[in-house]
């Protein structure tokens, strides 16, 4: 049976938790399709057409698709779907929408934030905020899958050579609009792709303080991330929120500043490779996680950061 | 308006998870178990509706054996109505959730139905989405606020990349996010009072909705642990060894 795993773009480029999808789809083995649907989007078509071991992509390039929701997005899935051994998409914000509705239009049960193959229909998935894995295998005939991106390797963006169908299917449910955003304009690389992450705590103080942490972001051209405490503090935007229900992020480096280290901050970051961790509390739980503790206060650290590298 | 709030019963937050030695499932005997944190917002929520004079009615459901009634009873000492249990010793999947709540919202006829977005324990985030697909309401995941006019709800919804707003014709789902609102405590008159509350109980049969699942547990491990690695005495070293040792800058 063949898989249909569902891009994820932003009309003009395909983002990069797709081509870790690709790679778990790669891992179930099978003939890969591509659902690229959206308005505008030809270009993320052959971008993706491009990806290592896609054999097709599909096309639904639509204004009921330009933002992507669910009502809309879920029924075309869901028809498109019916044909299909697999159906996977990435666990954003956006497959978090749409894919349970995927799941419950076809009638089967939705396997959440996968972060390993073990067999075509056995996956593990992290539950208790990641505090225990199971693994867990599906009697469905269709398996839908969200796939925690972290996990996997991507596959080569170059390389592959998929023909791109245009398909006209058009789903426009007039029960839900769409009425604007506003979405975070940052220089900077994106948290869940980023090498390397410095975040930021409660012990921040406040927003102004975070440009301490921009400086020395800037210096490692890393991202900047904080922890729930320091987004329902105010101090800066929930797009920011690392953890159990904000982003996962399994960066090369992740420097942990003034976060005292709750089991929901660390759901979002353990999978680091090297974890810093700087905070003027010895005792916080930060320290048990961290390959590199500095018991300090942040306000002296960070400046000093900043020239030393 | 009738607003129909979903809840489920979990593991208190503060509870550090073990997994059984048999690697079963985790280890859930003698736990202090609580109402889901996301599910809380969603009672609030509701219960703010109704202070504003928007909604008429608040009614909570929740399905599960008996000790579910305890979180029932929270939601309606927070200033639900009424409450709705569906009696089950099994742990029905989300869409047999989805199934059963469709179940309840054709007998009651919410305008709103608000649930939490994903349960700490199972960290799955489908069943709002899946009782949208079933019974063709639109949906407001993620919802960092709502304003509901004029037989339309206005949902800002936190996504990747900040937040997007959309406009769902009632009735609709709504699932909560954290920075919804901020939950009251119960008072306690207002827990006294709750005892009093109707509290009906009702049955996956008499829904009509079978509850096996189809996707089986073949075991939970715990996660590969991360040992404590060594202390810097200041920066200086701090840059040499991620240089050096680890190698990442």
């Amino acid at each position: 049976m063949s898989i249909l795993v569902i891009a994820e773009h932003d009309n003009a480029q395909l983002n990069g938790a797709t081509l870790k999808t690709l790679a778990a789809a790669k891992q179930i083995g099978g003939d890969i399709h591509v659902l690229v649907a959206g308005e505008g989007c030809q270009a993320v078509a052959d971008e993706v057409a491009k990806a290592d071991g896609v054999s097709k992509v599909l096309l639904a390039d639509n204004a009921a698709y330009g933002h992507f929701l669910a009502e809309n997005l879920g029924q075309l899935v869901a028809d498109l779907g019916k044909d299909y051994g697999h159906i996977l998409a990435p666990a954003t914000t956006t497959g978090k929408n749409f894919m349970p509705r995927v799941a419950a239009l076809l009638d089967v049960a939705q396997i959440s934030d996968i972060i390993a193959v073990e067999s075509a229909d056995t996956f593990k998935r992290p539950i208790y905020a990641g505090n225990a894995i199971a693994t867990v295998q599906s009697e469905d005939a269709i398996k839908v899958i969200t796939v925690r991106a972290t996990a996997f390797d991507a596959v080569a963006a170059e390389g592959g050579n998929g023909s791109v169908e245009t398909i006209d299917n058009v789903v426009n449910n007039d029960k839900a609009a769409f009425v604007g955003e506003e979405l975070a304009q940052s220089e900077r690389p994106d948290l869940t792709a980023a090498r390397v992450v410095i975040s930021g705590g409660r012990g921040m103080q406040n927003g102004e303080n975070f440009h301490l942490l921009e400086k020395v972001a800037d210096k490692l051209g890393a991202a900047v991330g904080a922890s729930r405490a320091a987004v329902d503090a105010g101090f800066v935007p929930n797009d920011m929120q690392v953890g159990q229900t904000g982003k996962i992020v399994a960066p090369e480096l992740y420097i942990a500043v003034g976060i005292s280290g709750a089991i929901q901050h660390l759901a979002g970051m353990k999978d680091s490779k090297v974890i810093v961790a700087i905070n003027k509390d010895e005792e916080a739980p930060i320290f048990q996680v961290a390959d590199y503790g500095l018991v300090a206060d942040l306000f002296d650290v960070l400046p000093e950061l900043e020239q030393k590298l | 308006m009738k607003v129909l709030v979903a809840v489920k019963r979990v593991i208190d937050y503060n509870v550090k998870v073990r997994v059984k030695a048999d690697q079963s499932d985790v280890d859930l005997a003698n736990v202090k178990m609580a109402l889901n944190p996301f599910c809380e917002i969603a009672v609030e929520e509701a219960v703010r509706l109704k202070e504003k004079g928007i909604a008429e009615e608040v009614v909570v459901v929740s399905i599960g054996p008996k000790a579910v009634q305890e979180q029932l009873r929270t939601a309606l000492a927070l200033g639900a109505d009424r409450a709705i249990q569906v009696e089950t010793d099994e742990l029905p999947d989300s869409l047999a959730v989805a199934k059963l709540l469709k179940g309840v919202v054709e007998k009651e006829q919410p305008q709103l139905v608000i649930l939490g977005k994903q349960a700490i324990d199972s960290d799955n985030n489908q069943t709002g989405q899946m009782l949208g697909a079933l019974t063709g309401m639109p949906q407001g995941t993620f919802a960092s606020k709502v304003d509901v006019a004029d037989g339309s709800v206005n949902v800002t919804r936190e996504v990747d990349g900040g937040l997007q707003t959309v406009k769902l014709q009632l009735p609709a789902i709504v699932t909560t996010d954290l920075r919804l609102n901020e939950p009251r405590y119960a008072s306690l008159p207002n827990i006294m009072k709750a005892k009093k509350k109707p509290l009906d109980v009702t049955t996956p049969d008499e829904l009509g909705v079978n509850v096996t699942r189809t996707v089986k547990l073949l075991k939970v491990e715990p996660p590969a642990e991360r040992s404590a690695g060594i202390k810097v005495a200041d920066v200086v070293e701090l840059v040499e060894k991620l240089q050096n040792e680890a190698k990442v800058i």
